[in-house]
């Protein structure tokens, strides 16, 4: 756990190599030089499971995606060309920038103004075992609309791509994203959120699958009033690779976030990042902004890093703050519950059950509210075996 | 007729350096339908005695035996235990978040009784067990005992106590901290447990206030890891005015003056 900030605050500062704010983006390729390994944004990530995916890997295949649509809601396919795309922002990584540059069509899902929408979940199946393919979805909510937008990843092969979601002026946004891949899936992601002015999004991530998947959300505010909740949930079992990158660029006055990513890892090699960047630049008074990363680990063999990365350049904010822990199995809870009969098993799926309840009560898609339920009890029955 | 038969227990703590005798032979038969008060001076192994005998795994057992009935307690784990029928009322109750409180009486009354009850029975017998207790119904749909005060704390110890109606019941310090209003209503909930069938307790406390509620059949005085004096009711009443100095060299009041 670090704690980087450009100003002293309560634990201490440390100033940070590069200020997030001078973090390099572009949406050409070519702009990127080939990661090593070494550098910041690349040190946690295994290169070498990549696929290619940042060396320059060609598409073998196309990823199909499937929408299926709530009434109102519309869907396009488009060509790269459509400018309509990359206006929620711009890659921030060479293998975003790789997928920017080599995707052939895109997905337009738009939920109409003053309007409430049911869920439409788009279903996004990877080319198969050993292919390479690259993808684009844009997700807009006009202004004043309100709905829920599913992404549902699944299959195998190597995919990377960038999701954009534009939430107009007075709009409210949920999205439930979905890493349900299969065993050999390598998924190497950019979210692009910009957020009107009172416009709000409840960004969910959910990583169950896959052999690497490494998320990059980012949060930029267009207006006055927005208002940005992040939440994870993952599960890494052993050999999974897992890392989330959230950040939260805060320029803009009156504006709020909200993180917290909450994971269990379980078996050899297990391993789960999380860098959760905050900056709060100089004209974004009046912010309020919270982030926190609880990693439990289930048994030996599994590591989790945390770095909460919170720059401040302005005073005038209403509250910034982080906690990040990393902690074993509580052996007293284990105790306690044993003690009233309940057997060494079942005690410990409550206590993990318990651990994400709070994310879990968050979703508000019963159907996929279960699936996930669902999903946490099938990882519970690999524990020990 | 439970009887649970604690004979010539030795119990260590593995602390940072050498395991650390705390239990120095405890010799100690409880009976269906008797209670018996432990009483004894802070860190005189008074609660190492309870959390040895529910099975935490902090403490070792180096020797000696304890039974449930002729069973062996000592090679059961501790869920097996609690199934036995022995339970114990923590001084200090754990917190699980995201674990609300009715899924874990449920979970646990499953499990001690070895099927789930009748949902309709189940809902109206909890909530009657709550009213006794003057515990607000909101509590159901909390995490475990968290944010709970001290006192809500061990009304939810008692609410499992009658719920799981155990052979023998220990109670660790569950009247420490507790206002005179919860001390009433938990000692009736404790009285209530003895009334309702042949069952045992064992009532760990530091001071006698307690005992004006729930009458004890004997009264042990607990020091150095062992039982140095037994007697009934009026050793209580002389440990009230006179302290525990006499065990221990050190002046040590057993009553709130």
């Amino acid at each position: 756990m670090a704690a980087l900030s450009t100003q002293p605050h309560s634990h201490g500062a440390v100033v940070p190599v590069t200020s997030r704010a001078e973090h390099f983006t572009s949406y050409d390729v070519e702009a990127f030089e080939v990661p090593g390994g070494r550098e910041e944004i690349w040190r946690f990530t295994p290169l070498k499971r990549l696929a290619g995916l940042h060396s320059g890997a060609a598409a073998t295949g196309s990823a199909a995606v499937e929408v299926n649509a709530a009434p109102g809601v519309t869907v396009e396919t488009v060509s790269r060309d459509d400018s309509r795309l990359g206006t929620a922002g711009v890659p921030g990584d060479r293998v975003a920038a790789q997928a920017y540059s080599s995707f052939e069509n895109a997905t337009i899902v738009t939920l109409p103004g003053d309007a409430k929408s049911e869920p439409t979940t788009v279903t996004v199946t990877g080319a198969g075992v050993g292919s390479v393919s690259y993808g684009h979805v844009q997700v807009k909510a006009s202004q004043f609309a309100e709905g829920t937008v599913i992404l549902d990843f699944r299959g195998s092969g190597a995919y990377a791509d960038n999701v954009e979601f534009l939430v107009a002026d007075g709009a409210h946004l949920t999205v439930i994203t979905i890493h349900d891949w299969a065993d050999d899936a390598v998924h190497v992601s950019q979210h692009h959120v910009k957020l009107g002015r009172d416009a709000t999004i409840k960004h969910t991530v959910v990583t169950l699958g896959g052999d690497v998947v490494r998320v990059t959300p980012v949060v930029q505010y267009a207006g006055r009033g927005g208002d940005a909740e992040l939440f994870g949930l993952y599960f890494a079992d052993a050999g999974q690779h897992q890392e989330h990158r959230p950040f939260i660029d805060h320029a803009q006055a009156n504006c709020r976030s909200n993180v917290v990513y909450k994971g269990a890892l379980q078996g050899e090699g297990a391993h789960a990042v999380w860098i959760g960047d905050v900056l709060i630049r100089v004209a974004a008074e009046g912010t309020e902004t919270f982030e926190l990363n609880r990693n439990l680990i289930l048994t030996d063999g599994a590591r989790a890093d945390s770095v909460p990365n919170l720059e401040i350049e302005t005073g005038e904010i209403e509250g910034a703050g982080h906690a990040s822990a990393t902690g074993r199995f509580d052996d007293e809870q284990l105790f306690y519950l044993q003690a009233r009969g309940i057997p060494e098993e079942q005690a410990r799926r409550l206590v993990v059950r318990g651990f994400f309840q709070e994310l879990i009560a968050k979703i508000a898609v019963p159907e996929v509210r279960e699936r996930l339920e669902a999903a946490i009890e099938a990882e519970l029955e690999a524990v020990g075996t | 007729m439970a009887t649970l038969e604690i004979k010539d227990l030795h119990v260590s703590v593995v602390s940072e350096d050498a395991p650390k005798e705390i239990l120095k032979g405890v010799d100690l038969t409880i009976k269906a339908g008797e209670t018996h008060a432990i009483m004894g001076p802070n860190g005189s192994g008074k609660s190492t005695l309870s959390y040895a005998i529910a099975g935490h795994p902090k403490y070792t057992i180096t020797s000696g035996t304890v039974t449930l009935d002729g069973e062996d307690v000592l090679e059961m784990s501790v869920d097996e235990r609690a199934r036995a029928g022995l339970f114990l009322a923590m001084q200090y109750p754990v917190e699980v978040p995201g674990v609300s409180m009715s899924n874990f009486l449920r979970t646990a009354a499953t499990a001690v009784r070895g099927e789930a009850p009748a949902l309709r029975h189940w809902v109206k017998e909890v909530k009657g067990a709550m009213a006794e207790l003057d515990i607000d119904p909101a509590f159901a749909e909390r995490s475990v005992n968290e944010g709970f005060s001290g006192g809500e704390k061990k009304r939810h110890e008692i609410l499992q106590l009658g719920l799981l109606q155990p052979k023998v019941a220990i109670l660790d310090e569950t009247d420490s901290g507790l206002d005179v209003d919860a001390l009433r209503v938990v000692s009736e909930g404790v009285n209530r447990y003895k009334a309702s069938g042949e069952v045992g307790v064992m009532l760990i406390t530091h001071y006698t206030r307690i005992l004006k509620y729930i009458q004890p059949d004997f009264v042990h005085v607990f020091a150095n890891g062992r039982i140095v004096e037994s007697g009934g009711r009026e050793l209580a009443d002389v440990l009230e005015s006179e302290g525990y100095v006499k065990y221990t060299g050190k002046t040590e009041a057993a009553a709130l003056s």
